[in-house]
């Protein structure tokens, strides 16, 4: 059933056997899931474990060493006022700020919180492979222990599958050991939910530990149908291979109740094994700040406001 | 015979007319104990969206020139007349008066709306200073609006208390949640249909309709919430609002049923510079 070997042909037939998605049902599935309620001591539960799972993230072009270090800190300690919060999922940053945000998040105590970086030219992917492999290796040297690489989704559109899959394979080898590998599949570019259950097999065959939905620089990004797509995807490679991959929606979760929904799906389709950072993952940044103020409201029984938490 | 197109009457919360989350509503009777209409009866989650519209609305409509806000403050007024007579009904069937009171009474109304735009660009100049200080420095204080603020409607009029809830907090540059009277909700309404269709962004203005002793504690305790006009509370609802309003240091007042500007310089704070002299 799995790939017999990485030729055009092969790849090909691989994703054509495939069962189709039934774009109407996911739709459907997806808002059912939505309309879920989950509230009180559940509710808690739900905001730490989404905080802990989120990849706090910035990814602009005025980011300084400042701003970064400012995000290293909330990430180790999210609620100055309340050390009861977890500490983040991992921090995800631009390659020439790795350095930075390993050097801090070491000295201010989140030594187990991981640097993700957004590597092979993202967010376009419009590099060659050579300058993606060497992207990647500058991440790694500078000391991050995940790497969220974009696929060459030109290529993935016109057909070229066997260049996007060369491209994670390249990648995941220079990774090997010392990094996870999140491949981005940019779904709001891949049209059709059929594509993008393609994608997910075509990254999982190459080697992807994490398949992530977005850049969170073209819209729409995580929607709750494709990360239900994908999540089956994941499922049933599971079913196929044993081998659990990881999910990770980002871009355009803002709220607690967004979050929370992400949570349920994941829940009602991988299983109870996916919630859990190692297999779930939210890319995020403003989210956490509303993750924030529910948790201060549910903890003190009064509404609270932006003035309460940090700015970044 | 046609068959009649009955309002359903809707909260307005950032620019939109939600019904209640909680899917409920209240039985409004006219002044003769018959039926009049079942507003929305807003809960605390419809607060709660409120302040986040109102907060979000916030810094645009503060960093308007005053100028500008009195324009567009007059404009609600020059809608308001277009429903001159939508008001004039609601104000009968509310109160139980005669058309001509009412009538006087919508006329005073929009009258009042007017008076309030006008004090958009006096406030600064009659409530600011420039102070005498020994130094080489001018020295300047200018009232800068607070933020978000929420208005408890008194209920000694149904037009004229709402104006005088609403209008002097927008003219001070403050976004409004406004939480209509219990027994006159319909001109708040027909009110935020009028600024929904002026020149004012969603959120400046929201209006919540329902019960006043579910929604004032929420309103008391709500850390974005920066100033609360409890003019449409009991005494004692009032000192409970203010004991409990004390957290995030809101500015708690209430007013008599009457025009003046200190309902809008209570909701501001001073702002004094040092500026050199000679540079």
């Amino acid at each position: 059933m799995l790939l017999t070997d990485s030729s055009e042909s092969s790849i090909k037939s691989f994703l054509r056997n495939l069962s189709p998605v039934d774009q109407v049902g996911a739709d459907s599935r997806a808002a059912m899931l939505a309309t879920r309620s989950i509230k009180t001591s559940s509710k808690l539960w739900a905001i730490d474990t989404a905080i802990s799972m989120i990849d706090l993230t910035t990814l602009e072009g005025a980011d300084t060493p400042g701003k970064v270090a400012a995000l290293c800190t909330k990430a180790v300690r999210p609620d100055p006022s309340d050390s009861s919060v977890p500490h983040v999922g991992a921090v995800c940053v631009y390659n020439d700020m790795v350095k930075i945000a390993r050097d801090h998040l070491d000295k201010n105590g989140g030594n187990e919180i991981p640097v993700a970086a957004v590597s092979t030219a993202f967010p376009s992917g419009r590099a060659s492979l050579d300058v993606k492999k060497r992207d990647t290796e500058d991440a790694i040297a500078s000391g991050a222990t995940e790497i969220d690489m974009v696929i060459d989704r030109g290529a993935f559109l016109s057909g070229n599958l066997e260049k996007v899959f060369t491209e994670i394979v390249c990648i995941k080898e220079i990774c090997g050991e010392r990094a996870h590998l999140k491949v981005i599949l940019e779904t709001g570019e891949l049209v059709t939910y059929d594509n993008v259950r393609k994608a997910s097999f075509l990254a999982m065959a190459a080697g992807a530990d994490f398949i992530k939905t977005s850049t969170g620089k073209v819209s729409p990004a995580a929607t709750a149908p494709v990360v239900l797509v994908m999540l089956e995807a994941v499922r049933d490679y599971f079913v196929m291979t044993g081998k659990r991959i990881g999910v990770k929606p980002a871009g355009g979760i803002r709220t607690t109740k967004d979050a929370i929904k992400q949570l349920v799906l994941v829940n009602e389709t991988a299983g109870p094994d996916w919630l859990d950072p190692k297999l779930f993952r939210i890319g995020a940044s403003a989210l956490l700040n509303d993750l924030l103020m529910q948790r201060m409201k549910m903890k003190s029984g009064q509404y609270s406001g932006r003035n309460y938490v940090t700015l970044d | 015979m046609r068959v009649d197109v009955k309002k359903t009457y809707k909260l307005f919360i950032g620019g939109q007319f939600p019904r209640s989350e909680s899917g409920r509503s209240y039985e409004l009777l006219d002044a003769k104990g018959n039926f009049l209409a079942n507003p929305a009866l807003a809960s605390r989650k419809d607060l709660r969206d409120a302040v986040v519209a109102a907060r979000a609305a916030s810094e645009k409509w503060a960093s308007a020139s005053a100028f500008n806000r009195s324009q567009i403050l007059y404009r609600v007024a020059e809608v308001m007349e277009g429903r001159r007579e939508q008001f004039v009904s609601e104000v009968m069937a509310q109160e139980g008066v005669t058309k001509a009171q009412a009538i006087k009474q919508v006329d005073a109304a929009i009258d009042l709306w007017v008076w309030y735009a006008g004090w958009c660009d006096k406030i600064p100049t009659i409530f600011g200073s420039t102070n005498p200080v020994s130094g080489s420095f001018y020295n300047f204080t200018t009232p800068e609006p607070v933020g978000v603020v929420a208005a408890f409607i008194d209920g000694s009029s149904s037009l004229i208390d709402i104006v005088h809830g609403i209008a002097p907090i927008l003219s001070g540059g403050n976004v409004v949640i406004a939480i209509a009277n219990e027994e006159y909700p319909l001109c708040a309404i027909t009110l935020s249909e009028v600024i929904a269709t002026s020149d004012i962004s969603g959120g400046v203005v929201n209006v919540l309709t329902g019960r006043t002793e579910e929604l004032t504690p929420w309103v008391a305790s709500h850390m974005d919430i920066d100033g609360v006009d409890g003019s449409g509370l009991e005494m004692a609802a009032y000192e409970t609002l203010k004991r409990d309003g004390a957290d995030n240091l809101k500015r708690i007042y209430r007013f008599k049923a009457e025009g003046s500007p200190q309902r809008i310089i209570s909701f501001m704070e001073n702002k004094t510079v040092w500026h050199p002299i000679g540079i």
